[in-house]
């Protein structure tokens, strides 16, 4: 069991650099804005984040286990060391980073030193993803704003009023965002270790037996908060308040969108629903939720004709977006030798 | 969340009672000076009085909005914008009740060929006045009608330093006046009372900067 947890501890990492980093795109703009304490966004984030990883962490964790089928703990453990560590580097540098850019090119560092085929159906599907989710979120965002002014103005609610009701939405919507985090992005901090990891069955006093998954997923999902609590209190004044001039109804709808978006790529429940009503489905991949956050921005931006982007900053958004798979990639195929060659572990 | 609701409801209901009390002021400051143009002297002080009490309770009012705003944590993106404005319209009452003062201290003799003048003007003045509480309530309720009744304002104070300045020709090119001093107590006087549109200009330039950040 010990080697075990020792093997995870880069997954745990990956975790806490998830929390510290991405949960700032759910409640960047609420803390940003000054709308919603950073303690009480923590603590729900926290919980939802968690949940949403048990309850509906599996599909999405399944492609990226599909898309390096990494057959070594060890190389797990080096798989997402690398991706942590590029994420880590990139968040030191106040860069909303995405973790899911970093595992992907660190799974594909692994496919490289091991000379296995890169699975190019599923990285085509998690690629095409990375591009259509911030556009959906536009879409979303774009749409949802409009809806929201014209009640708005209908409605004639009061500005404080509005601003009780924007607050209280804002955390209800911040946990359905926390739990979509959970159950998309979760994929990325334990997906690399589902095929190793030698968790059995696990009966909780009669009443909740979780699987194998699961309890990696628990474990995931309580490095995520740590990483919350302990290191995205900055890149959420970053997002919130840098970005974008955002009004507390603006940020509420980005997150929205956003949340929508990462519910859609990772519920298996709406999935079947959808399909089996012959609908369209989106497939359960991993999505960025940075990239997803930008879209929303940049809806809200269209939406009131483009006034208040700070473009310098989306730039150097893009350049993460780029930078952070190919490094990640590089430091994945470094590690990998040094941990086979150094360390004498199996990696492959 | 109940809590949260009640001491929204609250806050609610103070602005709105502020506005109120700026619109009686304002009510109260026109009828105090027709009757004082009309002679009716006691009945102009009682007015100046309830216009006195007024100015307090606003400024009662105005330190509980401003206290609770930041006790209870309300809109932290827009505080400073409500607060300001608040500040601002306070402005419009000491006006009011200081234009007040000087007739009730100084007690000019307002000729009868200015009378209708001075009355004019006092009823331009209050119609900004007026009109600016309704940009003030519709900031905070109905955004998109803020710049209507900001034009009205500017119309009004426009239309305000007309009739100040037909006043003030008039003063100093009558015969009927004898002394200089005289003259420019009338001046003084028009000028008083067209300040209290100037000050609702003058808030409205503010208002109108508040109402397009809220509108980002």
């Amino acid at each position: 069991m010990f080697p075990t947890l020792i093997f995870l501890s880069s997954g745990l990492f990956l975790g806490w650099s998830l929390g510290a980093n991405d949960a700032a795109n759910v409640w960047g703009t609420a803390v940003g804005t000054r709308m919603v304490r950073f303690k009480s966004a923590a603590l729900v984030c926290s919980i939802f984040v968690t949940l949403g990883a048990i309850i509906s962490g599996s599909g999405a964790a399944h492609t990226i286990g599909k898309l390096g089928a990494i057959n070594a703990i060890g190389g797990a453990f080096t798989v997402a060391l690398a991706a942590a560590l590029s994420v880590y580097w990139m968040t030191k540098l106040g860069l909303p980073v995405s973790t899911t850019q970093a595992i992907v090119g660190a799974i594909i560092g692994w496919n490289l030193y091991s000379g296995t085929q890169v699975q190019f159906d599923e990285l085509y599907k998690i690629l095409g993803s990375w591009v259509f989710s911030p556009v959906l979120t536009a879409v979303f965002a774009f749409f949802i704003f409009h809806l929201v002014k014209v009640i708005i103005r209908k409605a004639k609610i009061h500005l404080i009023r509005l601003d009780g009701l924007t607050r209280n939405s804002l955390i209800l919507v911040g946990a359905f965002g926390s739990y979509s985090l959970g159950a998309n992005n979760i994929a990325n901090v334990m997906g690399v270790f589902t095929t190793t990891a030698p968790f059995g069955e696990l009966d909780i006093g009669g009443l909740i037996t979780l699987s194998g998954a699961q309890q990696l997923f628990l474990l995931g999902g309580i490095a995520i908060s740590v990483g919350v609590f302990t290191y995205s209190k900055r890149v959420m004044y970053t997002i919130g308040s840098e970005l974008y001039k955002m009004t507390p109804v603006a940020a509420l709808v980005v997150v929205l969108s956003s949340s929508i978006v990462l519910y859609l790529f990772a519920s298996k429940g709406l999935k079947m629903f959808l399909e089996s009503y012959g609908l369209p489905s989106f497939p359960l991949v991993p999505v960025s939720s940075s990239q997803s956050i930008v879209g929303g921005v940049i809806g809200i931006g269209i939406a009131k004709k483009g006034r208040n982007i700070k473009y310098a900053i989306l730039g150097r958004i893009l350049f993460g977006w780029i930078a952070s798979p190919v490094i990640a990639a590089v430091v994945s195929f470094i590690s990998l030798f040094i941990v086979q060659n150094v360390f004498a572990q199996r990696v492959i | 969340m109940k809590l949260f609701s009640s001491k929204t409801k609250e806050v609610e209901t103070d602005i709105d009672k502020y506005l109120e009390k700026i619109e009686e002021v304002a009510m109260l400051f026109e009828l105090a000076l027709k009757d004082y143009f009309e002679g009716k002297i006691d009945r102009f002080e009682g007015k100046y009085k309830e216009i006195d009490n007024l100015e307090s309770e606003a400024d009662n009012l105005r330190r509980d909005i401003k206290y609770k705003l930041y006790s209870y944590l309300l809109i932290p993106d827009a505080r400073g914008d409500v607060l300001g404005l608040i500040e601002n319209l306070d402005n419009v009452i000491d006006v009011a009740k200081k234009v007040a003062s000087h007739f009730s201290i100084e007690m000019p003799i307002v000729f009868p060929f200015l009378r209708d003048d001075f009355i004019e003007l006092t009823e331009i003045a209050v119609k900004a006045v007026m009109e600016l509480v309704r940009a003030a309530r519709a900031f905070f309720k109905d955004i998109a009608m803020v710049n209507d009744y900001i034009n009205k304002v500017y119309f009004w104070e426009h239309e305000a330093d007309q009739v100040e300045d037909t006043l003030k020709r008039k003063a100093f090119r009558s015969t009927e006046i004898e002394k200089f001093s005289v003259r420019v107590h009338m001046r003084y006087f028009a000028e008083r009372i067209s300040l209290l549109a100037d000050e609702a200009e003058s808030v409205c330039e503010r208002l109108s900067v508040y109402a397009i950040k809220r509108s980002v």
